[in-house]
């Protein structure tokens, strides 16, 4: 299993496509969390939100701010990983390559997804670690007291962006699967992740009760539910307190097993054309 | 000693189409064997079967008198070789080395044995098609296999890329690796197999040696008059031997009577004005198993 790990982590090392990902989401995280906000505040813009406050974007709320995006924009960079990984295979017609070197489908997607969920917790891990500086400059450029969150709030912090990073892109890997490629997973992952999720929020739950309930079981609200748990704030997009902190966590956990399971099921039972 | 290859009414259908119709299939070991058939006949199928990458709809497969479990042993290039494309050959078949469990000193030692050694560090994307089939090879070697199944390796190659293929085959064969071999050139299955099995619409409708596959050799006799040099023929070598084809005759006995028969008709004042051997080629042979070749 190991050696499986060791060349499935080559293959994503070695993808350009991982680190443009990684860049990506480091500078929206770092553009729309920090920089947008401090702009707002510093230049007196008016802008409706320009008084959310300098206190959002202070070292202490350095957990809340790092894991907010997860729910919604760098829940969508995640799953794009899990595409690429198992859907890239399709694409370029490596499973036959890769299985005729070891035939046990289960074990060869079980290195991928442990894998992927590694380099999910590369990128939560990298978000904080590109949130820290930022919020670091704006509390001495403000001249405010620079207090980090506890050990203890950290590791949940990181946690919990890793169990939401996870979650998607193991999301990506079994609708790279399902659909055996990379632009049509892409394409509807992206589309469910930017736009129904959001439809549903704001448009559908609020006329029908019955989406209303449906929303506490989807992965998304759930995801949101446990970032908002941790002190994101609500006025980031998706994140919103619908149900608790642990069972928000319970679900995405289960949907992660899900999506893994259904994933291999998928994978050992269809024929590699 | 236990067959490389064996599969028993292997079937496989695809809704109402039967791609592989019970097939019985039987690779010896040390033989290079052709399996031969047009395209869509069900070859890619029968291979991706053996490897475990389709999964049969009945009958049975053991290789090397097991069922397919960790393929130790076997190594393959299925339709086309697959890379991923920003890695260098290097890095690829250090990825699949990880993956077949093989010490990474093998993958030096594939390289060069398929002469890539000095592009090894170039990506794959910028190989030429040559280069990547020889890749693909590589990677069937990396777990120094017993059997080497390997699907059309000689698709997009030139005339030179075709030659080192059929040396590296025979290379394999001499080494006493037991090489199946898909293909539809019939030049390159008569040069380099020991045995051949035809596979028309999923069916193996032969299974022999070339030799035996395209027949005796005969005598073909073009004369005159026609009549009276049949009619001496069938004196000669017997009615059942003698058939007239054409402006000619098609004599059913070894090349090596051609001077006794040559005599035989100018004592009887008969002009001969050819007389030759005649073999059917195996591209004839396959066209007669296979219905023309036409689908």
């Amino acid at each position: 299993m190991t050696d499986h790990i060791r060349a499935e982590t080559l293959k994503l090392v070695r993808r350009p496509a991982t680190w443009a990902l990684l860049a990506i989401a480091l500078t929206l995280s770092v553009t729309f969390t920090y920089l947008i906000p401090y702009a707002g505040y510093a230049g007196g813009t008016g802008g409706p939100r320009a008084d959310r406050g300098l206190d959002a974007l202070l070292p202490d709320r350095l957990v809340g701010n790092s894991i907010g995006g997860l729910p919604v924009f760098l829940g969508a960079l995640m799953l794009i990983p899990g595409v690429l990984a198992a859907g890239g295979e399709y694409a370029w017609g490596t499973w036959k390559t890769v299985l005729t070197q070891d035939p046990d489908r289960l074990r060869v997607y079980a290195a991928k997804l442990v894998t992927l969920c590694l380099a999910a917790l590369a990128g939560v891990v990298a978000v904080f670690a590109a949130g820290a500086p930022a919020s670091l400059l704006v509390a001495l450029a403000e001249d405010r007291p620079v207090d980090w969150p506890g050990v203890a709030d950290l590791a949940g912090g990181v946690g919990a962006g890793w169990l939401i990073a996870a979650m998607w892109t193991v999301l990506g890997a079994l609708l790279g699967i399902a659909l055996r490629g990379v632009a049509l997973p892409v394409g509807l992952g992206l589309v469910w992740l930017l736009a129904v999720q959001n439809l549903l929020a704001l448009i559908a739950a609020p006329l029908l009760d019955w989406v209303a309930r449906a929303q506490k079981a989807l992965p998304g609200p759930n995801a949101g539910s446990l970032v908002a748990a941790l002190g994101a704030g609500t006025d980031t997009p998706g994140v919103a307190a619908l149900v608790g902190g642990g069972q928000a966590a319970a679900v995405v956990a289960g949907y992660l097993l899900a999506f893994a399971a259904l994933g291999g099921a998928l994978l050992r039972r269809r024929d590699i054309l | 000693m236990t067959a490389p290859v064996e599969t028993r009414r292997l079937t496989k259908r695809y809704g109402a189409v039967t791609a592989v119709d019970a097939l019985d299939l039987t690779v010896r070991a040390g033989e290079v064997y052709g399996f031969l058939g047009p395209n869509g006949a069900g070859k890619t199928t029968t291979l991706r079967m053996l490897l475990g990458l389709v999964r049969p709809t009945s009958g049975q497969v053991r290789l090397f008198g097991a069922p397919p479990g960790r393929l130790d042993g076997v190594g393959a290039l299925i339709e086309g070789p697959a890379f991923y494309p920003y890695l260098s050959g290097r890095d690829n078949l250090r990825v699949l080395a990880r993956h077949a469990g093989v010490p990474s000193a093998r993958i030096a030692a594939v390289l060069d044995q398929v002469e890539l050694t000095g592009r090894a560090g170039d990506r794959y994307a910028t190989y030429s098609l040559g280069m990547k089939q020889r890749l693909g090879v590589a990677a069937a070697l990396l777990k120094d296999p017993r059997l080497v199944v390997l699907d059309e390796p000689t698709n997009g190659l030139d005339p030179a890329g075709m030659a080192d293929m059929r040396l590296l085959v025979r290379r394999l064969g001499a080494a006493g690796c037991t090489v199946l071999l898909s293909s539809h050139l019939m030049t390159e299955v008569q040069e380099l197999c020991d045995r051949v099995g035809v596979i028309a619409d999923g069916r193996l409708v032969a299974e022999s040696t070339v030799a035996e596959l395209r027949g005796e050799r005969t005598l073909r006799l073009v004369a005159a008059p026609l009549d009276a040099a049949a009619a001496r023929a069938r004196d000669l070598l017997g009615a059942d031997a003698v058939r007239v084809t054409g402006d000619g005759l098609d004599l059913a006995v070894p090349p090596d009577r051609a001077a006794e028969v040559n005599a035989a008709l100018v004592g009887a004042g008969i002009a001969v004005s050819e007389l030759r051997a005649c073999e059917r080629s195996l591209e004839q042979a396959f066209f007669a198993l296979t219905g023309g070749g036409r689908r």
